[in-house]
């Protein structure tokens, strides 16, 4: 068994009052490739949000490698955890190389200017997300697959252990999807990176994640391997909603087929 | 935006020192350069170059330079290019404080630094405090509804220096409403000594912080997720944009609109990077600023326009080609 990354004991967190996360408890192990899922407002995006203290969680809820996180300074903890947020539609004039240079942040001191060491890690995340092509270019000219490429480009240079996505190819074309899902497993099996994901596709959490966390109103329903989250009615329970599943012809693992209405 | 980030430098730290070597020598008077060698004796026209002009030009400079500087570090703050310290109502909390000092006719200083400098900075300080609590109590308040704040902070201000000067006797009114035009006519040195402390702190603080102001043009959760401890730097940023205002509106008054068209047109030159758009805010506004006091010298002279006056003359057409240009989008820089 790999040791334990992250360690979320009885988190609840509320926002305006109204609490979405209530009492969840989680490990993350090193090397995991978790996917988290559930319903709209179950609080997948508020969980991991939590994990890098964008989000700031009650004392001794959440502890990264056996510290709570709240000791850790956002500088050393942002060394070692990298974050994709939703493709957003605001728009950065930075390049994209500006834009994954400034993910060395937590490695910078403020008096030294930019290392040998930093411009490496910079283009070596650069080539293996395959966006070296639009190095010099603004992120803004670019379109929504390749700006989350770069993106997870950013989060390699971030140089951390731990990398968290959020919703990582929802509104994506399949072509940039595939390239995404295949660039994390590419990350996640060269690099030995943990890597977090919260998503709306079940499939994919089934067919690329090892593992899934299942969230149904704030609270951890299911967490195990992910070919079995179609057994015993488990999604059926969290959504509400009955499945039809199918094995795929390739990997034998059941999947989730449309509904014929 | 042009690639060459340090030719762009270049060319601007020339133009910035021409525009400072040569624009003391023109004005209602013109002065002849030999003139201006003669320390020793008093000729009308050398004292007019060494004891007017010079410090004139120099305060024009540092106050430009502040003015750009911290308009670029709202914008980065606030991710958008209308949020400046003089459109959120600031500078207006900075008058106010200086007029409510005037007003209550105590005189005091500490370690050199005049009351109406501190109570102004203690205005612009609240106002700011106003503002980002505002911008705090709801996630997600948008940047229209942030700038109809700032509005409403303007004119509640605005209401209490007219009420000031409206319990002042006629004088007093006029020394007020002529300072609120922002201008430069009265310096000396000493205002330079005044004013330069806090635009030596807040430039130097902004400075060293230009890689977070890089990251905080992400928005918040992407600079946190990088490592910025975002609530600290910002109220570092606050006080160093706080100190800076409230120094320049204790002496020169209210000048509007620099620091939203300063920085805004020096990102589309050199681009996003902080790191080079201090540098530039710095030397362009500063002699922007000096030019524009140029001109209000030599427009209708004998007489002279409050530089205050140029600058939202130019300014508020510029706001207005903003919202045009930048209404369907929210995130504007």
């Amino acid at each position: 068994m790999n040791n334990i990354l992250f360690d979320i004991r009885n988190l609840s967190y509320s926002v305006l009052k109204k609490e979405i996360l209530h009492s969840l408890s989680l490990k993350i192990y090193e090397g995991d490739y978790l996917s988290i899922i559930g319903p709209n407002g179950s609080g997948k995006t508020t969980l991991i949000k939590c994990l890098i203290k964008i989000n700031k969680t009650a004392d001794d809820k959440i502890y990264f490698k056996n510290v709570p996180i709240e000791k850790v300074t956002q500088k050393k903890l942002a060394a070692q955890i990298s974050y994709v947020p939703q493709v957003n539609e605001q728009s950065f004039s930075f390049t994209s190389r500006e834009f994954v240079m400034l993910a060395r942040y937590p490695h910078l001191s403020r008096f030294t200017s930019i290392t040998t060491k930093d411009r490496d890690a910079v283009r070596d995340a650069l080539n293996l997300t395959k966006t070296t092509q639009f190095a010099d270019r603004s992120l803004n000219t670019l379109s929504g697959g390749e700006k989350q490429m770069v993106f997870i480009a950013a989060a390699l240079a971030q140089g951390g252990k731990v990398i968290l996505l959020d919703e990582p190819a929802t509104f994506l074309d399949p072509k940039h999807e595939n390239d995404i899902y295949e660039i994390l497993k590419t990350i996640h099996q060269k690099t030995n990176k943990t890597i977090v994901t919260v998503t709306h596709n079940i499939n994919s959490a089934i067919l690329y994640s090892d593992k899934i966390a299942l969230l149904k109103n704030g609270e951890i329903v299911y967490c195990g391997d992910s070919d079995k989250i179609t057994e015993n009615n488990i999604l059926q329970d969290a959504y509400d909603k009955k499945f039809t599943f199918i094995k795929h012809p390739t990997c034998n693992k059941s999947i989730i087929l449309p509904e014929v209405l | 935006m042009i690639k060459n980030k340090k030719l762009v430098l270049l060319f601007f730290s020339i133009l910035a020192g021409l525009t400072v070597i040569l624009t003391p020598f023109i004005g209602m008077e013109t002065i002849p350069f030999d003139t201006i060698l003669h320390f020793g004796d008093s000729s009308i026209k050398s004292d007019i170059f060494w004891r007017i002009r010079v410090p004139r030009v120099l305060i024009a400079f540092i106050v430009g330079l502040a003015l750009s500087i911290g308009g670029m570090t709202f914008q980065a703050m606030f991710r958008n290019s209308l949020a400046t310290p003089f459109t959120l109502g600031v500078s207006s909390g900075a008058a106010f404080g200086a007029a409510l000092y005037v007003k209550m006719g105590i005189i005091f200083s500490l370690a050199g630094i005049t009351g109406q400098t501190i109570f102004a900075f203690i205005g612009a300080l609240i106002t700011i405090t106003i503002v980002y609590l505002l911008s705090k109590i709801k996630k997600g308040f948008s940047v229209g509804t942030m700038l109809l704040a700032g509005v409403a902070i303007n004119f509640f201000f605005s209401s209490f220096i007219l009420f000031i000067q409206f319990m002042s006797d006629f004088t007093h009114s006029f020394r007020i409403m002529r300072w609120l035009m922002g201008g430069f006519e009265v310096i000396g040195y000493t205002d330079i000594y005044n004013i330069l402390p806090f635009i030596l702190v807040g430039t130097l603080i902004i400075v060293l912080l230009s890689t977070e102001l890089n990251l905080l043009t992400l928005g918040e959760d992407l600079a946190i997720s990088r490592g910025v401890n975002v609530n600290r730097i910002k109220t570092i940023l606050f006080i160093a944009t706080s100190l800076m205002v409230g120094g320049i509106i204790s002496v020169v008054g209210p000048i509007g609109f620099v620091g939203m068209m300063i920085p805004h047109i020096s990102r589309l030159i050199i681009g996003q990077d902080h790191r080079y758009l201090v540098v530039l805010n710095i030397i362009f506004g500063g002699s922007f600023l000096v030019l524009c006091d140029t001109l209000s010298r030599i427009l209708i002279a004998p007489a002279e326009i409050p530089v205050g006056v140029i600058t939202a003359l130019l300014g508020g057409p510029f706001f207005i080609w903003l919202l045009i240009t930048n209404s369907n989008n929210n995130t504007t820089i």
